[in-house]
C-alpha cells in the first residue's frame, strides 16, 4: 500500500470524486490560487478550472448557504472553511438550513453538501482558530459528522461524504495534515458508522476522537509496557452515525471505558458517549466511565499553556489506570 | 403561473384581457385566502405564528407573473401568497397551515416554511435574510449547468440589515449569477419602522456598493411591479447581471396575528388602504371596460369558493402519522439506512439494518419513561384516535 500524508489523501479524494462526477465542485476561502490554507486543494484549480474550484470572499455564512442552495437543486458542493471556529459564522446556515431543509420541506429536497474544516489545537493559533466543536455538530439531527484520524480514513470518508445525499460536517485535525499513513490504492469510499478497532485488548476500552485516537494509541502502548494493561482502542471515525455496537461490545468485554477527546468537557462528545455507555452497558461496568477532555478554557496562545489545555498521552494513561482503582 | 398563451383583446396600457382577469383573480384569491387564514388562526385551527400578506398582493403577483415556469422563487415566512401565485394548490397551503399530512411541506414546516419543488417554489424561510445565500446557491447551480433559469428571491426591508444581504450581493455580482433580489418594503421590520431600522431608506440603493444595481417599483401597482421585475429578470437571464428591485408596499395587517400594532397609527393604515392594490387594479379594469363590477364580484366569489374548499380539504386531511416523526431527517442510502442508524440512544440497532426492530430493552426504557426509546404504545393510540376523529 502506498504511503501518503493526510492532506494528500484528502486531495486525492477530492480529485477522484471531481473526476467521477461533474456535479461535484469546491468552494472556499483561498482554496484555488492559494491552494488552501493547509494545501489540501493543491493543484485542483489548475486541473479543474475556476468553474469547479471557486475562491470565495470571506463570507462564511453565505458560502455555506450557497452550498445548501446549490445542493438543494442537485449539485454536490464541497465547502472548505478555514477553521472550525470560522464555521460558527455559518452556524445559522448549517443548523437552520443544511440540517433542516429536507425535514421542514417534507422530504422534497435533499442536501448533499460537505463542509470541510480543520479543528484542534497544537499550532499556537490561539482562542479563535483552534477549538474542537465536534460536539456542537454531533448535537444536530440532519447532519452527519466525520472525524478521520488517519490518511486512509481521511480519503475513504471524504469520498463517502461527497457521495452521500446528506449534509456532512467533515472535521480534519490541523496537526494531522502532515501525518503519513498507508492508503489503499484505488480505495473506495469508507463506511460511515463503522468504528475501527485500532488495538485489541481485554482490560479497558479507550475511545479516541479525532487526533485523540492517535494520542490514545501511544497511551495504550505505555499501558501495556509499563502497567501490563491491555487496552482496546476504538476510533469511531464518524460521530453521526456512531458505531455504538462496537463500543458496547468492547465495554462488555473489558468492563471499563475511557473516552478521550479534545473538546470542552461540558456537553462534550465524551459526556454524550458516557451517557450512552451507562445506558447500554451499565451492568457490565466495573468502574465509572471516565473522560479525558480539553481544559475548560478558550484555547490559549502561549505554547506551554496551549499544551496544558489539550490532552496528552499521560492523561489517557492516568485515566485508564484510574478505572482500576477500587471504587 | 404566467400563461403566455393568454389571448384576447388588449386595452391601452393593459395586458391582454384574459391576463388582466387572471391577475386580478389571483390577487383576490390571495386576499381571501389570507383573510380566511386569519379566521382559522383565531379558531385555533392554525398554530404558531401567522404572517399575512394582505396589502402586498400586487407586489407578489406582479413579480411572480414575470417568471417562466422553470424559474425559481424563494420567499420569507410571509409567503402564502407567493406559493399560491406560483400555482401551489390553496388546499395544500391551507393543509400545511393546519399542520396536516397533505400540507405542501407534509406538516413539518407550517406557515413559515411552505415548499413546492415541482413549481420551483423553493421555500418560505423563517430566518430573516437567511434565504439570500440559498437563492444565490440555486442561481449558481443554474449557471453551473449552463441553464438560463433565473432565481427570484424575495425578502423584507428588515433583511437588508442582515450580514447575508451584503455578503450575498457581493458574491452574486462577483460571480455574475442569474438572480433577482426583491425587497418587499412593507415599511416595517416587524414593529420597527424603516426609518428607525435602516440608515439608507431608499433600499434600491442599498446594494449598489456591492455591484448590484437597484430600481424601485410601486408595489401597490401590479402592472408597474410586473414591468420592473420583468426587466430585472431579463437582465439577470440575458446579461447575467444580478439585480435588486425594491417594491414599495404596505402590509395592512400586523406583523403576525400576535401584533397589537402600537407602532403605527390607524390613520396611516387608512391612508395606505386607499391604495388597496386589488381595488385599484379592479377599478382600472372597470374603467377600461375589461370587466364590470359584476364580473369582479364573480371573480371574488370564485376566490371565496376556492378558499372554502381549501378549508374543507385541510379540515379533512389527517394529521401526519406519529410514526412518521423521524421521516425525512436524513436521506437514506448507503450510509444511512434509516433514522435509527443515526440515533444511538436505542440499544441494539445496527448500521445497515433494514428494518428497525426495537429490542425489548427499548420498550422497557419507554415504559420507564424514557422519551426516546422506540415506539411508544401510548403515542400509537393517540394517533389512531386522531385518525378516527378526522376520518
Amino acid at each position: 500500500m502506498p504511503e501518503m500524508r493526510y492532506r494528500e489523501a484528502l486531495n486525492e479524494a477530492l480529485r477522484e470524486e471531481m473526476e467521477a462526477d461533474e456535479s461535484v465542485f469546491l468552494m472556499g476561502e483561498d482554496i484555488g490560487v492559494f491552494q488552501g490554507a493547509f494545501k489540501v486543494t493543491k493543484g485542483l484549480l489548475e486541473e479543474f478550472g475556476e468553474r469547479r474550484v471557486r475562491d470565495t470572499p470571506i463570507s462564511e455564512n453565505t458560502i455555506v448557504g450557497m452550498g445548501v442552495g446549490s445542493a438543494m437543486v442537485g449539485l454536490r458542493p464541497v465547502v472548505e472553511l478555514m477553521t472550525v471556529n470560522f464555521s460558527l459564522l455559518a452556524m445559522d446556515q448549517i443548523v437552520n438550513h443544511a440540517a433542516a431543509v429536507r425535514y421542514m420541506f417534507g422530504g422534497q429536497v435533499s442536501c448533499p453538501l460537505v463542509i470541510r474544516m480543520p479543528g484542534g489545537a497544537g499550532h499556537q493559533l490561539g482562542p479563535t482558530h483552534s477549538h474542537s466543536f465536534e460536539a456542537w455538530y454531533l448535537h444536530v439531527p440532519g447532519l452527519l459528522v466525520a472525524v478521520p484520524s488517519t490518511p486512509a480514513d481521511a480519503k475513504g470518508l471524504l469520498k463517502a461524504a461527497i457521495r452521500d445525499d446528506n449534509p456532512v460536517i467533515f472535521i480534519e485535525h490541523e496537526t494531522l495534515y502532515g501525518q503519513k499513513g498507508e492508503v489503499p490504492e484505488n480505495g473506495g469510499p469508507a463506511r460511515f458508522g463503522e468504528a475501527a478497532i485500532r488495538r485489541e485488548g481485554d482490560d479497558v476500552t479507550i475511545v479516541g476522537i479525532s487526533r485523540m485516537a492517535v494520542t490514545a494509541a501511544k497511551a495504550a502502548e505505555t499501558l501495556s509496557s509499563e502497567h501490563e494493561i491491555e487496552a482496546e482502542l476504538i476510533d469511531p471515525r464518524t460521530l453521526r452515525p456512531l458505531d455504538m455496537d462496537t463500543i458496547v461490545e468492547s465495554v462488555k468485554k473489558t468492563n471499563r471505558a475511557v473516552i478521550a477527546e479534545e473538546g470542552w468537557p461540558h456537553g462534550g462528545v465524551g459526556a454524550n458517549l458516557a451517557a450512552l455507555i451507562q445506558e447500554q452497558a451499565f451492568d457490565y461496568l466495573d468502574s465509572p466511565v471516565l473522560r479525558v477532555t480539553g481544559a475548560d478554557v478558550p484555547m490559549p496562545y502561549s505554547k506551554p499553556l496551549e499544551q496544558a489545555a489539550f490532552p496528552h498521552e499521560e492523561h489517557v494513561v492516568q485515566a485508564a489506570l484510574a478505572t482500576f482503582r477500587d471504587v | 403561473m404566467a400563461t403566455r398563451a393568454a389571448s384576447g383583446k388588449r386595452k391601452a396600457g393593459l395586458p391582454a384581457e384574459d391576463r388582466c382577469r387572471e391577475i386580478v383573480a389571483k390577487m383576490m384569491l390571495i386576499r381571501r385566502f389570507e383573510e380566511r387564514a386569519g379566521e382559522m388562526y383565531a379558531k385555533a385551527k392554525i398554530g404558531g405564528f401567522l404572517h399575512l400578506c394582505i396589502g402586498e398582493e400586487a407586489a407578489i403577483v406582479g413579480a411572480t407573473d414575470a417568471l417562466r415556469d422553470s424559474d425559481y422563487l424563494m420567499s420569507t415566512y410571509r409567503e402564502h401568497g407567493q406559493a399560491i401565485a406560483r400555482g401551489t394548490s390553496p388546499n395544500a397551503v391551507m393543509a400545511e397551515l393546519f399542520g396536516k399530512r397533505d400540507g405542501c411541506s407534509g406538516g413539518r414546516g407550517g406557515s413559515m416554511h411552505l415548499f413546492d419543488y415541482e413549481r420551483r417554489f423553493l421555500g418560505g424561510y423563517g430566518i430573516v435574510g437567511g434565504n439570500l445565500p440559498l437563492a444565490a446557491g440555486v442561481a449558481l447551480a443554474s449557471d453551473y449547468r449552463g441553464e438560463d433559469d433565473v432565481m427570484l428571491c424575495m425578502f423584507g426591508d428588515g433583511a437588508t440589515n442582515q450580514g447575508t444581504f451584503g455578503e450575498t450581493m457581493n458574491l452574486a455580482a462577483l460571480w455574475s449569477l442569474p438572480v433577482v433580489f426583491m425587497v418587499i418594503n412593507n415599511q416595517f421590520g416587524m414593529g420597527t419602522a424603516l426609518e428607525r431600522h435602516s440608515a439608507v431608506t431608499d433600499l434600491s440603493k442599498k446594494a449598489e456598493g456591492f455591484g448590484v444595481p437597484g430600481r424601485q417599483c410601486d408595489g401597490m401597482d401590479v402592472l408597474d411591479t410586473h414591468r420592473v421585475v420583468a426587466d430585472a429578470v431579463r437582465c439577470a437571464r440575458e446579461e447575467r447581471k444580478p439585480q435588486l428591485v425594491e417594491a414599495v408596499t404596505y402590509r395592512f395587517r400586523g406583523h403576525s396575528m400576535a401584533d397589537p400594532e402600537e407602532y403605527r397609527t390607524k390613520e396611516e393604515v387608512e391612508e395606505w388602504r386607499k391604495r388597496d392594490p386589488i381595488a385599484t387594479f379592479g377599478k382600472q379594469l372597470v374603467d377600461a371596460g375589461v370587466l364590470d363590477d359584476e364580473g369582479l364580484e364573480k371573480l371574488d366569489q370564485e376566490a371565496v369558493e376556492t378558499v372554502d374548499e381549501a378549508v374543507k380539504f385541510a379540515d379533512k386531511s389527517p394529521f401526519p402519522d406519529l410514526a412518521s416523526l423521524y421521516d425525512h431527517v436524513y436521506s437514506y442510502g448507503e450510509q444511512v439506512k434509516g433514522w435509527y442508524t443515526v440515533d444511538e440512544r436505542s440499544p441494539g440497532t445496527h448500521p445497515g439494518e433494514r428494518e428497525r426492530d426495537a429490542p425489548q430493552i427499548a420498550h422497557d426504557l419507554a415504559e420507564a419513561g424514557a422519551a426516546y426509546a422506540g415506539e411508544q404504545p401510548s403515542r400509537g393510540a393517540a394517533d389512531k384516535e386522531q385518525e378516527e376523529e378526522s376520518g
